[in-house]
């Protein structure tokens, strides 16, 4: 490798960016046809620039219910987060030593990962119908149906989001200094204490990452959720099932008020991360800093 | 603290994530399997063993012979996707891997590049689906362009609601997973090989066969398995882009469960699985995915 660049760098680097724009460019088309005037179409050219279409979504005109569809999505989006950082951290300090079922858990999170969606979906769709059954069969009056938003709805987005959880956190601990815990234990910590003045303050950039993925991959989720949910839908389906009726730019802007969040979202973790990482620089060592 | 007692709290801590895979994902997979082999009528499951589920899929299969039935003709096609999307999904998904583990030389813009490459996976699949449309549509920009430069007299229909959308969509949409795991792999070649490799008289291409791929190959088969996984159960991809009109392994399951068959469903979803299962496998024999993490 010399100093200078090669004439394959630019070629490869000419690669990339025509990949980013690939990634990005029709993206940012149906941005920009959102503030389509009131008179434009799904296409270019822009008729005009207006804010017709937000309206159109916000007023509810013409599109189903979208306000409860955005409020559940955002729901289920937070208790999936939280859920995910909580059950990933928790195992994934679990992984650390060795305990019965390791290894079938292990496999469980890789198979749950890379099942095809409509296996899963269908699967927890079959098992809550027969519950159902079940129940009603078995005397509950008036039982209606345990699937839901937080029941099957839940269930159905942690099996997508914990395996990205747990797989950041092996990363995590792939790499992390076990001998800062001894030395905790040595001054007399105990493992709660260990864990919360050591651990977490070194692996919190990397667990408000795994919030991210919890929040983004629920809020986005379609494949797994189109069997699973109930009888409510969330933003997602609501979006595709109006990718086959709608005909008018007001399914683009609400897609650009959905990715608006997801941006806001991505954005305020990778600062968050960011402020942690520069703080963690700043006070990662008090050697020489006397006793306080 | 005894080792007993240890394992004891490992296993507690373990326990919610085991509960919730317990729960939503191998119980689930039992059931589709114990319903694979009920029978059914026009409007519910009946729980009593038969096997319709299985031959009315298979229906007319032997019959038909040498013409293939609707089922066989349905995967010949889901494979053909999955494949034309894996062989493009890799040489671009290897070309940035590439690009970003032994061209970017500072670790800041390595990481920002690898953020620019991430971000879209934080955003919504449907959306990056649609947007499509406007480019791609009767009087998209694709059109429009090539109409204005004289290359055709009418719109090409081709380009929205065929396998062509389907295959770009997906290779848009599911880049990403080759591009992390061969990145991954790449990163962890130890530079000094490299070095050899030229100090020997190797070539740039001679390093890249020799070194560079066999070294990689553990994210190449990780990426592979995320993808050919995603795109054999795709049923969304494929119904947006493909306008509903073209059939999938996954479409049918989900053609299955909106007529309430879901014995029939399930037992398409247990071929899928087992189909899904010998790839997988087959893939890794290649490489040992655990030590790779």
């Amino acid at each position: 490798m010399g100093e200078t660049r090669s004439r394959s760098f630019y070629f490869l680097a000419a690669f990339f960016i025509a990949y980013v724009l690939f990634l990005y460019g029709p993206m940012f088309a149906i941005y920009v046809l959102s503030f389509q005037g009131p008179d434009g179409g799904l296409t270019f050219p822009m008729n005009g620039v207006s804010l017709t279409w937000f309206g159109k979504v916000f007023s509810g005109g013409g599109i189903v219910d979208i306000g409860a569809a955005f409020r559940r999505s955002l729901q289920l989006g937070l208790v999936v987060m939280l859920l995910t950082v909580v059950l990933s951290v928790s195992a994934g300090m679990a992984f650390r030593k060795s305990f019965r079922g390791a290894s079938v858990l292990f496999y469980s999170a890789i198979a749950s990962l890379i099942m095809p969606s409509i296996i899963t979906s269908l699967g927890i769709a079959l098992e809550f119908r027969l519950f159902d059954d079940f129940m009603i069969k078995h005397g509950s009056d008036g039982w209606t149906t345990a699937m839901g938003l937080f029941t099957s709805g839940l269930g159905a987005h942690l099996t997508w989001t914990l395996p990205f959880g747990l797989l950041i956190m092996f990363a995590i601990f792939n790499r992390f200094d076990a001998r800062l815990e001894e030395a905790a234990r040595d001054l007399g910590a105990t493992p709660w204490q260990t864990f919360r003045h050591v651990v977490l303050p070194i692996i919190l950039p990397s667990v408000v990452g795994i919030g991210l993925f919890g929040f983004t991959l629920s809020w986005d989720e379609l494949a797994r959720s189109s069997q699973a949910i109930g009888s409510v839908n969330t933003l997602p389906l609501e979006l595709q099932g109006l990718t086959t009726t709608v005909t008018k730019p007001d399914i683009y802007a609400l897609g650009t008020i959905t990715s608006a969040v997801s941006f806001l979202v991505i954005f305020t973790a990778l600062i968050v991360i960011l402020v942690l990482q520069a703080r963690q620089r700043r006070h990662g060592s008090d050697a020489g800093q006397g006793m306080l | 603290m005894k080792p007993d007692r240890s394992t004891f709290i490992a296993w507690l801590q373990a326990a919610p994530m085991m509960l919730v895979f317990g729960l939503f994902f191998i119980l689930p997979l039992v059931f589709v399997t114990i319903v694979s082999a009920w029978d059914y009528n026009e409007y519910e499951m009946i729980p009593a063993f038969s096997l319709r589920g299985y031959t009315d899929t298979f229906d007319g299969c032997i019959a038909g012979l040498p013409d293939l039935c609707t089922i066989l003709k349905t995967y010949l096609k889901t494979l053909k996707l999955c494949l034309l999307t894996w062989a493009l999904t890799l040489v671009i998904g290897f070309t940035v891997a590439y690009f970003l583990a032994f061209h970017v030389r500072s670790k800041t813009w390595q990481i920002v590049l690898t953020l620019l490459c991430t971000i879209p996976f934080w955003t919504s699949n449907v959306i990056r689906m649609i947007a499509w449309i406007p480019l791609l549509g009767r009087n998209g920009l694709v059109n429009k362009g090539l109409e204005g430069a004289g290359l055709i007299n009418q719109p090409l229909e081709w380009l929205l609601f065929s396998e062509f959308s389907v295959v770009l969509a997906l290779v848009h949409l599911f880049t990403f997973f080759m591009v992390v795991p061969i990145f991954n792999s790449m990163i962890r070649i130890d530079k000094r090989l490299i070095e050899a490799a030229y100090d020997a008289g190797a070539s740039g291409w001679q390093t890249l066969v020799d070194i560079i791929i066999p070294l990689a190959k553990p994210g190449i088969v990780i990426g592979s398995i995320f993808v050919v996984t995603i795109v054999m159960g795709d049923f969304v991809t494929i119904g947006v882009m493909g306008g509903q009109q073209i059939a999938s392994a996954g479409k049918i399951i989900e053609a299955r469960l909106n007529a309430l068959q879901f014995p029939a469903a399930a037992a398409n979803a247990v071929i899928l699985l087992g189909i899904t299962i010998l790839i997988i496998s087959s893939l890794t024999r290649i490489v040992d995915i655990r030590k790779e993490l």
